[in-house]
């Protein structure tokens, strides 16, 4: 039944995005850690999806999204002249991760708009197997 | 005079058919409005809905026990790909609103579909009772 296959689909749709919307509250929350060195400061990351195609399912359209990976971005992280900070080097610099705010934000919007129209989806399909259900009476 | 179920619900049977296996592509798109390379696939109602009714399934005949079983590709044929209106940095071919209005229209057509089918039951049922 094509509608069954639709709670699967959405459901690992919903579970990519709320690790995206994870990701970016990881980002936003450590945008302002100060570290020693540029490799050990905190770098943003960003889910990767892809398409598994389930190999028994019955339609290989039916693919489900999962997290390939999660990779790091490798723009240069922030350096700041902050001589007195108690984690400077001996050029008194610091280094903080290279978080784009306003980029994250855009993300987390996104994120949360893709989550809602597969809620949106579910409820629809949901709707639908319901009146079929009732078909007749 | 005997009822045939087959001629009494029409056309619907089929078209419920379709329409799940349409708003599985649909929700499909939807689902991978964000995965980098994912092509937007949708079936052409009309076509598959006539060759339903001329009794093609739209799939590969084994014409020989010794033929590889190929998957069938399902009610609707095998189907296409949308072509993109506007291009994208990651190869995704998912427009969200477009797939959104298609899914919404599809679920309106199947509800569509289903009350013809319950009416038709009515009909049935009252032939039956002859009340």
């Amino acid at each position: 039944m094509g509608l069954l296959n639709l709670f699967d689909l959405a459901g690992s749709a919903m579970s990519a995005q709320s690790v995206r919307i994870n990701t970016v509250a990881s980002n936003l929350a450590n945008a302002e850690v100060a570290s020693a060195s540029p490799e050990a400061a905190y770098r943003a990351r960003e889910p990767v999806f892809t398409a598994v195609l389930d190999e028994f399912g019955e339609h290989p359209e039916s693919a489900r999204v999962t997290v390939a990976d999660i990779v790091e971005s490798d723009a240069p992280v922030r350096q700041r002249y902050a001589p007195h900070h108690p984690l400077a080097d001996e050029k008194g610099f610091i280094y903080l991760p290279n978080v784009n705010v306003v980029e994250e934000m855009a993300n987390m919007i996104s994120a949360a708009r893709s989550y809602q129209s597969n809620v949106e989806v579910l409820n629809t399909s949901k709707q639908l197997l319901l009146n079929t259900l009732r078909l007749g009476q | 005079m005997s009822i045939s179920f087959s001629r009494a619900l029409g056309v619907h049977e089929q078209a419920l058919v379709i329409r799940s296996r349409r708003s599985e592509l649909l929700a499909s798109n939807l689902a991978h409005a964000d995965t980098p390379h994912y092509k937007a696939r949708d079936i052409d109602f009309k076509a598959a809905l006539e060759a339903a009714r001329a009794g093609q399934g739209g799939g590969l005949e084994r014409t020989h026990p010794d033929h590889i079983a190929v998957g069938s590709p399902g009610p609707g044929g095998e189907p296409l790909y949308r072509i993109p209106e506007q291009p994208s940095l990651d190869g995704n071919t998912v427009n969200r609103r477009v797939e959104h209005v298609k899914f919404t229209e599809n679920a309106l057509r199947y509800q569509a579909s289903i009350t013809f089918l319950s009416g038709r039951f009515g009909g049935l049922r009252t032939a039956i009772r002859g009340e």
